[in-house]
């Protein structure tokens, strides 16, 4: 809601509210349900019985870019699909992180075409790549904890998605 | 004043609070429950099982940034949330949850109101109710919101009628309105008006469903068609509002159940109150069996369904119903 952006300093009430807010951002990390090639079916694989992503609380893939925290880009990025992730990405309402799943995406992979973009990070910041042709669902939930690692040690305010508030104290310069 | 004020206040705390605490866990029991009936495991690494997986949502939840897309109907798009989820609470105040209690030699009667209209007050709240869910859909200036706040005008305008015409049968029987009246006359085991009214139950249990927008007929939110339908633009906690609303009707559909034919907090050994829970959570979990059981319907299908079987049926049912009162009494 942007509570946390009114929020400056390094006192007990910052670290604490820090804490708690990245424990909750790091166990309820939900999905965008989004593939694009033969990944994407290892993606899905991964909610399946035998992985199941649900024990970390991500089971809950939503349809609409709004609700979710994470982007899987999961298969081949051409060219033409370009515009339409980086579309999505901007939907999803912050924080949101990134996964490249698997070679193609992390730098093109086989693919080393015209029509195809040699790797996601060329348009979206990505938090963490999953090595692959397809990585296996461990890898995946492998991919998962990195990111719940990484929540737990981000600080509020050093986010890229903080805006500074009313209650900012003005350094000296 | 203690009796006109402070009891009542109190009580008013008490069980919204409840209510909504078990509202918050009927979300984790049904991630757990469909995980189960899907050989995995749900939820297991934010507490013991995963109990505290509610609480990290709503965190989450809590910080997360707040969109109102630039086409969207402002002042609609933000008075949606609070209409779904106030109306589904408000819900709460008629359905007793147990027998009276004496504390403290004062006679304390376990709901908050009982009006002599008491189930035509849910019918119409609940009804206002999902006026939340047609405006979010209409106002986020979205299609798919658009198409999902169709569909749930739809959906209420044609289950409501099957609805209706069970709880009539159930009205007939009993001869009140009044939900403290239907539990009171359905004190003996042979009573409960499941055995009394069997097709009513089935129409209402399935009219129930339709009117919760769950599963086998969750249309206004069709992931698979709509992407999710009227709370597509919504996110954050006025996203929350919308799920918790959505619980919370299905906790109160559950209670209702309970009440107009499993004989409300009646029951043998156990005090009243842990009676009612325990068939509140069984018809809760029986609504999760069905979710992970049957895909969704076809949307024709779904008003064929209502309007070719369940309304003729209930129909038929009132007759009968009439017929045999008239009859007996
Ligand atoms: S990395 Fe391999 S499996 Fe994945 S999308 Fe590319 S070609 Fe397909």
């Amino acid at each position: 809601m942007g509570l946390e952006n009114q929020l400056v300093g390094d006192n007990v009430l910052v670290t604490s509210l820090n804490k708690l807010v990245n424990w909750g951002r790091s166990n309820s990390v939900w999905p965008c349900t989004f593939g694009l090639a033969c990944c994407a079916l290892e993606m899905i694989a991964s909610t399946l019985a035998d992985f199941d992503i649900s024990r970390f609380g991500s089971e809950v893939f939503r349809p609409s870019p709004r609700q979710s925290d994470l982007i899987i880009i999961a298969g081949t990025l051409t060219k033409k699909m370009s515009v339409m992730v980086k579309r999505i990405y901007d939907q999803m309402a912050d924080p949101k992180w990134v996964i490249a799943m698997g070679a193609c995406a992390s730098c093109g992979g086989v693919f080393k075409s015209y029509a195809v973009v040699q790797g996601a990070d060329q348009i979206i910041p990505v938090d963490v790549y999953i090595p692959g042709c397809p990585p296996r669902p461990e890898a995946v939930l492998a991919g998962l904890m990195k990111i719940q690692e990484k929540i737990r040690t981000e600080r509020l305010d050093q986010r890229r998605d903080f805006k500074p508030g009313m209650l900012e104290i003005p350094t000296g310069n | 004043m203690t009796d006109l004020l402070i009891i009542p206040i109190i009580k008013m705390l008490v069980i919204f609070g409840v209510c909504l605490f078990f509202v918050a866990y009927t979300t984790w029991i049904e991630r757990k429950a469909l995980g189960h009936f899907q050989l995995r495991y749900g939820p297991m690494r934010v507490g013991y099982h995963g109990l505290l997986q509610p609480l990290a949502d709503a965190v989450k939840n809590f910080f997360k940034e707040e969109v109102v897309p630039d086409n969207a109907d402002r002042a609609v798009f933000l008075m949606a949330p609070v209409i779904s989820i106030s109306f589904a609470v408000m819900l709460l105040a008629v359905i007793p949850f147990g027998p009276a209690m004496t504390i403290f030699g004062k006679r304390i009667d376990l709901y908050l109101a009982n009006p002599s209209i008491g189930i035509l007050f849910i019918l119409g709240l609940a009804t206002i109710g999902s006026y939340g869910t047609i405006l979010g859909g209409w106002s986020s200036g979205n299609k798919y919101g658009y198409m999902g706040g169709l569909r749930a005008s739809a959906m209420i305008i044609s289950y409501e009628l099957s609805l209706a015409f069970a709880v009539l049968s159930i009205i007939m029987v009993t001869g009140s309105f009044s939900l403290v009246d239907m539990v009171a006359a359905q004190q003996h085991f042979w009573d409960w008006n499941i055995f009394r009214e069997p097709v009513a139950f089935l129409v209402f249990m399935i009219s129930g469903i339709a009117e919760l927008n769950r599963t086998p007929f969750d249309m206004p939110e069709a992931e698979s068609e709509l992407c999710c339908g009227y709370n597509i633009e919504y996110s954050s906690m006025k996203f929350s509002l919308f799920f918790l609303a959505e619980y919370t009707h299905l906790f109160v559909f559950a209670s209702l159940v309970t009440t107009l034919f499993l004989g409300g907090w009646h029951g043998p050994v156990l005090p009243g109150l842990v009676w009612f829970f325990v068939k509140t959570f069984a018809v809760i979990f029986v609504c999760i069996w069905i979710r992970a059981t049957i895909p969704r319907l076809r949307y024709d299908k779904v008003m064929k369904l209502e309007w070719k079987f369940l309304l003729p049926v209930a129909l038929a049912n009132v007759i009968a119903t009439g017929v045999v009162v008239a009859l007996l009494g």
